[in-house]
């Protein structure tokens, strides 16, 4: 890909970056998450029309994608540890913020996987399978069962998701913070190109 | 005693499974008639809750038989609330203009082991085809089970008209099963 040239300096505060992989997981996974967040918010309200159904098709298909990225992306962090922050780092946060900040990526996980399986049951249950793209049939690992479809996994999907997205925000809003406020250059870490700038 | 003929006249008819060329009469909470639809890839069970069904067979002679099936057309669900709302509408099932869907048989064949070919006419939405159904019957004591299943072609019969005639939205094919209850078919 084109790009301007780095300038190269070697103002390199956190020494260490994520892998190639994970960064690559990373920022694919958060324009899928926030694209389907979106078209997940808009579609709920439309009236009955080719367009609802493509847009829940499409919204389904992109949960289950992100469901096996993440699978994918967890077993990759298991085995490929990130980066830890650096030492000065550390020891200037408070003890709130060493705690927030693993407990926030640790939402963040159990959320990858809570929002698009209960998406999958509530889908089940409601009566429609999900068929990947149309093509792959996935086990239904609840029973048809109307009353809780409308009952339970709706309102726990949703509040899944809510909570995704409240989580996502304080993530932003803490690498914002590192970037603009503190400007300490972690953002770098994740960031897609090869050099720190 | 010459009053008491008629009253013995028509216990023997009703008696004899032979001459019993009255209608079977549908038992509608044993009976159903579903159907599956592919909604981008996606099967979708839905099913009709109101028919009836006028069936003359007897196993034994079945070219003299009959099957009138109606079918109440705003009956269909596909058990979500907004759907069902618009399969009543011009685009569907149009049931302002056509209420109901019809089974007509023309003929009969036994194939042997309680099955049958029922040949006759599919009327739905003012549009009428040609249809073979093969039936299979089933009786326990006093009750008939007749089951089989059928694949029509939806724009055919335009149920899905205007942005919905397009199959890779909703596939044109639609699996149809029955299942009817009948009382007082006579035995196999």
């Amino acid at each position: 890909m084109a790009r301007a040239a780095p300038t190269a300096t070697t103002s390199t505060i956190p020494t260490d970056r994520y892998g190639a992989t994970a960064i690559a997981l990373h920022w694919l996974l958060a324009v899928a998450i926030i694209g389907s967040f979106g078209v997940g918010l808009y579609m709920a309200d439309l009236p009955f029309s080719p367009l609802r159904l493509k847009l829940f098709s499409w919204h389904k298909w992109a949960g289950v994608t992100i469901l096996a990225l993440s699978a994918v992306r967890l077993l990759w962090r298991l085995a490929h540890r990130p980066p830890a922050l650096p030492a000065r780092m550390l020891a200037a946060m408070p003890r709130w913020q060493r705690i927030a900040h693993p407990a926030t990526h640790g939402l963040l996980y159990a959320l990858f996987f809570a929002v698009p399986l209960s998406g999958w049951a509530y889908s089940s249950a409601a009566g429609f399978p999900v068929v990947w793209f149309g093509v792959l049939p996935l086990p239904d690992w609840v029973a048809v069962d109307k009353p809780l479809a409308d009952a339970v996994l709706k309102p726990l999907h949703h509040a899944f998701a809510f909570a995704l997205g409240a989580a996502v925000l304080v993530h932003v809003a803490a690498a914002l913070k590192h970037q603009l406020v503190d400007q300490d250059g972690l953002i770098w870490r994740i960031w897609p190109r090869k050099t720190n700038p | 005693m010459k009053t008491l003929w008629p009253t013995l006249f028509a216990a023997v008819m009703t008696a004899n499974p032979a001459a019993a060329q009255t209608p079977a009469t549908l038992l509608p909470a044993q009976s159903e008639i579903t159907f599956t639809s592919t909604q981008m890839g996606v099967p979708v069970d839905g099913r009709f809750r109101k028919f009836d069904a006028k069936v003359t067979l007897d196993p034994k002679k079945p070219e003299t038989g009959s099957v009138a099936l109606t079918i109440d057309a705003a009956s269909a669900t596909l058990g979500v609330t907004e759907t069902d709302a618009e399969f009543i509408k011009p685009n569907w099932f149009d049931t302002a203009k056509f209420a109901q869907a019809s089974f007509k048989s023309t003929a009969i064949k036994a194939l042997g082991g309680g099955r049958f070919e029922v040949a006759g006419t599919l009327t739905i939405k003012g549009t009428t085809q040609p249809l073979t159904v093969p039936v299979t019957v089933t009786s326990s004591g006093a009750q008939s089970i007749a089951a089989g299943s059928f694949t029509i072609k939806r724009l055919v019969f335009k149920i899905g008209e205007a942005e919905w005639a397009d199959t890779s939205l909703v596939a044109n094919e639609v699996q149809v099963r029955f299942k009817l209850a009948l009382a007082g078919l006579p035995p196999l």
